[in-house]
């Protein structure tokens, strides 16, 4: 590797700004979880010398501990590497590689969608001894609707599971071409990836654009810091931003001091412009990501474009939960950290609300369960909150008697008193890539989730893509555990909402001692209505403790009780024994004992634990098959 | 103020674990090298003399107590030799009660004489049930038949006072098998009787049948009912509660050394893994016999860890100690910002007070962690 090193530190590496677009190439990696993208983007970092490998920290581009834990990458971000080509006529030439990471998750699809607008070409890299999954497949699409072009790469190949000939024509299948072009590497050892590089050079093309036109750039990423404020990521597609510009967002016509322009490589580097084709930073002193939104184009002030990109939109969130601070004195510091997670998340809305149950807390829209997820745990751990999510719910419409139009975002707020016209939920078109033995399980599901089956086509001869309209609130819950269940963790599902339908939906109450307990309300389909009141009262029984008094449990449609439950008064909480003078193990059982009291909610006089309100995600089961 | 000081020794042998034992005792499988029955005594005699530099002779011990594992493993003169070294090297009060638990099947006639020609005052025997299944449950080894007798023997030597120890709520028992426990236990005519209920630790036989669902896990309201039953044949025998899981026959029948543990008085814990309490420190030796003998025997101390207990630790272990005690808790121990709780929870029926004591209703006693919780 060590020629390569000096070969990319060789003089006349192209400067930012006034960089050739002819010898610009910007790519984005298209992968699953698991496949070994942040391995393969260090690698490339290493090989082109723009870290070198005692400093490389693993998975250099992830930020964030969370991502780091979870092996996922949510922000994207963009690494300029200089690299000279190796093989080919025109070896030796010096070029410039612009590294977008995209987030891998499908409830992030409106940002991977904007990065690869920033790119020209898309590696899509697949785990050799897995194949593809669906996630990666949507992501294709939406790279081969985006007249990427594509660099099929299949990575892992030096483990002993590797099927590298199966999972070539597989992909072959999908994006077209032969089973041959189809590169394999692997990041871990190296092998493979300056091939890799060299590749890209040669296929990808290099980004076109007028320069004499007034500037345009693509915003692709935004990401809130602590001492620049919002660092914003684009690409520059006509024109050229300079760091003496005052620059004008499209959307909102807002104008900005540019206080910085630059590169990163892989630390920001400051730089006097940005020219064609190339990808940067921007930093203007705004101070929330809302006002830098992903998707906007940015223009010169002075000289401003008519037209803006193409494609810009606020993304909508999809999933909505109530989160209440288990102590209510933790209110303000809740509002404060939701404060401080929006400046970096233009898709985190959220609005205080007061449950009878539960207190003050905050209604909160996300795009999706995993972005749901990801905000609590931050929220728990950043800011030390211990938190009661209740259980996640999408957007309900309805249309009432007297024609006007409500819509649901709570499920508290479902009116019981029947004067609904019509009710409308939202469906998503999912996608599920699964081996053949597994169809029959897997249409089993759907059709318990009230699906609807669209087609199915197979990828190679063992392997199947079935698509199905379902409901989004009927996959929210824990579709993708049973889907993952009933495969042994073969299948994978990715979807997207695709509008909605009019559904025959009642709301199920819970009732604790006689009182409606806001924050277990969950509005289902009338046909699984029972089955859904019968399966939580259940439930919550098991997860709330006995008490000192008894607890009647009820589930009412309206007025209607459709199932009871009697968690009996507790009769015993004493532990007997002296352990033979060991007093501080009794005094830890105790404080233990307290200490499991702290994660309890009071609602009225019962104490219930944090897991129940999230515990109607379980329920799952009691669908009827 | 002065704090009464016990002795507890602990003998950490037994023939065979039982499967939901999770004291600090070993059989002679288990043992391993380095730590023999044979030279026990010699070796708590060493930790004995370490007690008298530290204690001085001033302070006699008004209890001493052998526990374990099953102390009567050890013979008779083992026992009576490292008695007779807390004797003569730190000293024991006039009157003070010398207590040692056995096991029915490990006892004889000649055995409980020569204990109590060496100064044992008190007998307490592992009974745990009268029922063969249920025995059998708990992997005790002895023949319930045998009883009377090592009762009967306790007396014709001479013991000043018999316990019995019950377990309740072993898996399988039923409420009839508790019924005729306790008939058997009041048919003993003993002086105290201590009934714990079954808790299945972790790491034991036991929790690992229950967690094959071999066995089903105690329960609750079972416990609850046997309780109940427990209390209610002790006290028509005239036999009466003082600590939660004890009753005696009268206020001299009581284990002052029990006693003494709830009080917070001090106590001395000799052996592997015994636990000590002496002006507000505690500590706690080495778990290991082996470990244990050869601190002792390089002249080290066998001390593992310690803390030192503050004003608010203290205070949680006062309510949480005391409150268990017929005698009750002094509501001036209870913080302030929780006093107001006291009306409340006489109103739930689960306290008396009687003047400034907080006494535990039969209920409360059930449910005297949640009283506890509430109250600190």
């Amino acid at each position: 590797m060590g020629d390569i090193m000096s070969a990319s530190s060789a003089p006349q590496v192209p400067q930012p700004g006034s960089t050739d677009p002819a010898v610009l190439r910007n790519f984005c990696i298209i992968a699953h979880i698991d496949h070994g993208k942040s391995t393969l983007a260090d690698r490339m970092l290493q090989i082109t010398g723009v870290v070198d490998e005692r400093a490389a920290r693993a998975q250099y581009l992830d930020r964030m501990d969370i991502e780091r834990e979870r092996g996922i990458t949510i922000k994207s971000q963009a690494v300029r590497m200089p690299f000279t080509k190796s093989s080919g006529d025109d070896t030796g030439t010096n070029y410039v590689l612009n590294m977008i990471d995209t987030p891998g998750h499908v409830d992030f699809t409106y940002e991977v969608s904007r990065s690869l607008e920033a790119c020209e070409g898309a590696i899509l890299l697949v785990d050799a001894a897995q194949g593809i999954e669906a996630q990666t497949l949507a992501n294709l699409y939406l790279a081969m609707e985006a007249d990427l072009h594509i660099i099929p790469v299949l990575n892992k190949i030096d483990l002993p599971g590797a099927q590298p000939e199966k999972y070539a024509e597989e992909i072959a299948g999908i994006i077209g071409g032969d089973p041959d072009e189809v590169l394999r590497v692997s990041a871990k050892t190296g092998e493979g990836v300056e091939a890799l590089l060299n590749a890209i050079v040669e296929q990808v093309p290099p980004p076109v654009g007028d320069p004499d036109a007034p500037a345009r750039a693509l915003i692709f990423d935004s990401v809130y810091d602590t001492y620049r404020g919002v660092v914003t990521y684009v690409r520059v597609v006509d024109g050229k931003l300079s760091h003496r510009d005052k620059i004008k967002m499209m959307s909102t016509n807002a104008v900005h001091e540019m206080l910085e322009v630059g590169v990163i490589s892989p630390e920001p580097v400051k730089s006097p412009d940005l020219g064609v084709g190339e990808v940067g930073y921007l930093i203007t002193g705004v101070k929330e990501v809302r006002q830098s939104r992903v998707g906007d184009t940015v223009t010169s002030n002075a000289k401003p474009a008519k037209e803006p990109l193409g494609g810009y939109k606020t993304p909508n969130p999809m999933v909505f939960s109530g989160l209440y601070p288990i102590d209510g004195d933790d209110f303000a510091t809740l509002r404060e950290a939701l404060d401080k997670l929006q400046l970096n998340d233009a898709a985190l809305v959220y609005e205080p609300e007061s449950s009878g149950a539960l207190g003050f807390g905050f209604r909160i829209g996300f795009l999706g369960l995993l972005h749901l997820e990801i905000i609590r745990e931050r929220l728990e751990r950043e800011f030390n909150l211990d938190l009661i999510a209740t259980a996640p719910n999408v957007v309900y419409r309805l249309e009432m008697e007297d024609g006007r139009e409500i819509t649901v975002t709570n499920p508290s707020e479902y009116p019981n008193d029947g004067k609904i016209a019509k009710v409308f939920e939202p469906i998503t078109r999912a996608t599920i890539l699964t081996p053949t033995d597994y169809i029959g399980t897997i249409m089993e599901l759907c059709q318990s989730r009230r699906g609807q089956l669209l087609g199915m086509d197979y990828l190679s001869e063992d392997r199947v893509e079935i698509k199905y309209t379902l409901p989004m609130g009927e996959i929210m819950f824990d579709f993708f555990d049973a889907l993952k269940s009933r495969t042994k963790g073969y299948a994978s599902l990715d979807y997207e909402p695709t509008g909605e339908q009019a559904a025959d939906l009642v709301k199920v109450d819970i009732l604790l001692q006689g009182e409606v307990v806001d924050a277990f309300s969950a509005i289902v389909h009338r046909d699984s209505a029972y089955a859904y009141g019968v399966a939580l009262a259940g439930k919550l029984k098991e997860l709330i403790p006995r008490q000192q008094f008894e607890v009647p449990i009820q589930a009412a449609i309206g007025a209607r009780i459709i199932a009871r439950e009697n968690i009996k008064a507790i009769r015993k909480d004493v532990l007997a024994k002296c352990y033979g003078g060991d007093i501080s193990r009794k005094r830890k059982l105790l404080e233990k004992q307290k200490e499991g009291k702290k994660r309890m909610k009071m609602v009225g006089r019962v104490e219930v634990p944090q897991e129940a309100f999230i515990a109607a995600l379980s329920t799952g089961d009691a669908t009827p098959k | 103020m002065t704090r009464s000081l016990g002795a507890y020794v602990h003998v950490p042998f037994c023939s065979v674990r039982c499967g939901y034992c999770d004291f600090n005792t070993y059989t002679s499988d288990e043992l391993g090298e380095g730590a023999t029955r044979a030279s026990y005594a010699v070796t708590v005699e060493r930790e004995v003399d370490l007690a008298r530099e530290a204690l001085g002779d001033e302070r006699p011990f008004e209890t001493v107590f052998f526990g374990g594992g099953t102390p009567t493993q050890l013979p008779a003169a083992d026992l009576v030799r490292v008695l007779r070294a807390l004797r003569d090297r730190v000293g024991l009060a006039p009157g003070a009660e010398v207590t040692t638990e056995a096991n029915p099947d490990s006892v004889t006639p000649a055995s409980l004489a020569a204990l109590r020609e060496g100064g044992f005052t008190r007998i307490s025997f592992g009974v745990q049930s009268a029922v063969p299944h249920v025995l059998r449950v708990l992997d005790r080894t002895h023949d319930p038949l045998r009883v009377p007798d090592a009762v009967r023997w306790a007396r014709e030597a001479g013991f000043e006072q018999v316990s019995v120890d019950l377990i309740y709520g072993t898996p399988g028992e039923s409420v009839d098998d508790w019924r005729r426990t306790l008939e058997h236990a009041v048919s003993l005519e003993p002086d105290h009787i201590s009934a714990y209920a079954l808790i299945v630790e972790q790491g034991t036989a036991l929790a690992r049948r229950v967690a094959r669902g071999e066995v089903p896990a105690p329960d609750d309201d079972d416990l609850a009912d046997k309780y109940v039953l427990a209390d209610e044949a002790f006290e028509a025998a005239g036999l009466s509660w003082y600590e939660l899981s004890n009753w005696a026959r009268d206020e001299a029948a009581q284990c002052r050394h029990n006693v003494l543990y709830w009080r917070s008085d001090d106590w001395w814990g000799f052996g592997p893994g015994a636990h000590s309490h002496v002006a507000g420190r505690r500590w706690w030796n080495v778990k290991h016999p082996a470990a244990y003998a050869q601190r002792l025997d390089a002249g080290l101390s066998p001390e593992k860890d310690h803390e030192l207990v503050d004003d608010d630790t203290r205070t949680l272990e006062r309510v949480l100690l005391e409150s268990r005690l017929r005698t009750g808790l002094d509501l001036t121990v209870v913080p302030d910002d929780h006093r107001e709780r006291v009306a409340d929870l006489r109103d739930r029926g689960l306290v008396d007070v009687h003047g400034e004591r907080l006494v535990l209703t039969r209920d409360g006693r059930l449910l005297a962690d949640a009283v506890v919780r509430e109250l600190v």
